[in-house]
């Protein structure tokens, strides 16, 4: 795994120098074709400084910041014991230096992302939909495919090529509507001036400009994508690599590929964290260039190809039978992985498919008791969800009519354990 | 005196290089080390999670005294198993216990709805899980650290400081097949 974190560290590095060099010449001739003479340098200055800024932003707040963007909760071991079981066995399995924080997104879409500038300090969120539907080796799948992009050092990689890309946006977008409205005004107050001999000159420098701002970000962001696509699919190798189980992740990305939810919280921006294209309407409709993550179809379908073993090579091979090119998708130094690792069998069979209804239960239950609900069980059987900031003693059952006691004490001490939570008072 | 310089320059550097290498050998040898480790605590949380297991499903299992002791029985052989390969087979036999106990439990439908029960249940699942990730990740450790010990240039150090080859952890044919293979849903 070593010298594969080592050869995706390099291609960064390869892709930020390309990225930085777009940035500069943007930043160039857009400062020379706005200030003439001197301009450019002042322009370098400006689109760096504006990397820079956003750079350390992202670097120090980037993971909170993306967490609490897609309203992201983090929980403890009780509201969901499986999820946390199974972080923890692919921590075990990727050994991985600490335990990742856990997230749980109170949502019914299915999907997952992994977010963490380095091993040490990272974290997990699992979407509440992607708990209701998966078993538990298709949960461990997506686990091991989000713990990979943590050990890959993909989350550093996305942020700050996102960065960089975003900075190239930036000031691609304000140069032109700069220009659209200067242009305007220009039409009416100073139509006849500014006609001199360096005119010439600053109008060449302006027609560059011009079609640097409006190609740099679209190179930009189609190398950005590219890459984006080859990480999930070293991704997808390094978790069969992890759980020893394709069918597990396989299965896991059907049932997501199923679901046609989009995920409230997710935007843009933040799309290629996710496992699967968080924004599925929009997504249809893109073409292969422009997407950050490759087809699901192609992936489902790559994995169960793999019939021999787990290392990268069989991952290789499977990729050649399934889409029946030879492009070489993992790094050279992940096809010397030769070690002959066996599949293992499978283990959980979930045995009753569960109904749409009580699946959507399921969800509601979990968001509740994320949201640190406490569940009463009335002795007529029904569950009377109780929200955390309830004042009263007592509960009149809507069934039966039996007055229920309500644990005051347990729910304002849980309210203070988990901080302030919007819209609670704290005692 | 410029002679001198560069001997001296070449000796730092070559002091350097050796000092890196002998940490890097150190850090993979922690890690095997590390690896190891995991794989007791999960061990050792297995036992502990036994009487657990026990105790929720004794209520149910009134026909069952002798599944259950075989389970404990297990335990207890496991617990106090002194050298490496005492330990490897009790521990085996006490993955074949667990097995078998679980496929009776197939049996009572009201033990399997219990909500104690399906909580140890899935405790046990997932110590079974990292106790067989542990000792993938034990493997992958102890082969970075041999092809690190018996490559060139990090071997003269490995010979220097008397860095040895470190044991793959093998399971036997027999402990293998009698790991737990039940429904765990």
């Amino acid at each position: 795994m070593w010298e594969l974190i080592q050869s995706n560290r390099r291609k960064s590095f390869i892709l930020f120098i390309f990225m930085g060099i777009c940035l500069v010449a943007l930043g160039y001739v857009i400062g020379f074709a706005f200030l003439s003479e001197g301009g450019g340098i002042t322009g370098i200055f400006i689109a760096l400084a504006i990397w820079f800024i956003l750079s350390m932003i992202s670097y120090f707040s980037g993971s909170s910041i993306l967490l609490a963007a897609s309203k992201a909760k983090e929980v403890t071991h009780d509201v969901h014991p499986q999820l946390f079981n199974v972080v923890e066995e692919m921590k075990i399995s990727a050994n991985l230096p600490a335990m990742p924080k856990i997230y749980i997104i109170p949502d019914p879409a299915p999907n997952a992302f992994a977010t963490g500038m380095k091993p040490e300090k990272s974290a997990v969120a699992v979407t509440a939909g992607l708990l209701s539907r998966l078993n538990r080796d298709e949960l461990q799948g997506v686990v091991a495919h989000e713990m990979s992009h943590i050990i890959n050092r993909d989350v550093l990689y996305v942020t700050f090529a996102g960065i960089m890309l975003g900075s190239i946006v930036i000031i691609s977008e304000v140069f032109l509507r700069g220009m659209f409205y200067s242009s305007m005004s220009s039409r009416r107050y100073r139509s006849s001036s500014s006609r001199g001999g360096g005119g010439q000159a600053q109008l060449i420098i302006m027609v560059v400009a011009i079609v640097l701002a409006i190609l740099a970000p679209i190179l930009a962001r189609l190398l950005y994508f590219a890459i984006s696509r080859k990480r999930e699919y070293l991704a997808d190798a390094s978790a069969v690599r992890l759980t020893r189980y394709p069918e597990g992740l396989a299965s896991a990305l059907e049932k997501i590929s199923q679901s046609n939810l989009d995920l409230a919280s997710a935007n843009k921006v933040t799309a290629p964290m996710y496992i699967a294209n968080p924004l599925k309407k929009k997504g249809r409709k893109l073409s292969n260039l422009t997407s950050t993550h490759p087809p699901i179809t192609e992936r489902i379908k790559i994995l169960r190809n793999i019939s021999q073993g787990v290392n990268f090579k069989d991952y290789q091979n499977a990729y050649a039978l399934a889409i029946g090119k030879s492009a070489r998708i993992i790094p050279a130094s992940g096809l010397k992985d030769t070690n002959e690792i066996p599949i293992r069998k499978a283990k959980a069979e979930r045995p009753e498919e569960r109904g749409k209804k009580k699946s959507m239960r399921d969800i509601g239950d979990l968001v509740r008791k994320v949201n640190k609900y406490a569940f009463l069980l009335c002795v007529c059987g029904l569950k009377i969800k109780v929200p955390p900031d309830f004042k009263k003693h007592e509960i009149t059952c809507p069934r039966c009519g039996h007055k229920n006691e309500v644990p005051l004490a347990e729910l304002t001490a849980a309210v203070a354990a988990a901080g302030s939570i919007p819209g609670t008072k704290n005692k | 005196m410029t002679t001198a310089i560069i001997v001296l320059v070449i000796i730092v550097i070559i002091a350097l290089f050796f000092i890196g290498m002998y940490n890097a050998l150190v850090r993979l040898r922690n890690r095997v080390r590390n690896a190891w480790s995991q794989i007791d605590v999960q061990l050792k949380r297995r036992h502990d999670l036994i009487p657990n297991l026990v105790e929720t499903a004794k209520g149910y299992m009134k026909h069952e005294l002798q599944t259950m002791e075989s389970v404990t029985q297990a335990r207890s052989r496991a617990m106090s198993a002194e050298s490496v390969g005492d330990r490897a087979k009790a521990e085996g036999e006490l993955s074949g216990a667990i097995s078998k106990f679980f496929l009776v439990v197939e049996n009572y439908p009201d033990l399997k709805a219990n909500q104690n029960f399906l909580a140890v249940q899935e405790e046990l699942t997932s110590t079974e899980n990292k106790i067989s990730f542990a000792r993938q990740s034990y493997n992958d450790q102890v082969l970075f650290f041999n092809n690190k010990i018996q490559v060139f240039p990090s071997n003269v150090v490995a010979g220097m400081f008397n860095f040895k080859t470190e044991e793959f952890f093998e399971i036997e044919e027999e402990a293998e097949r009698a790991a737990p293979k039940v429904d765990f849903s």
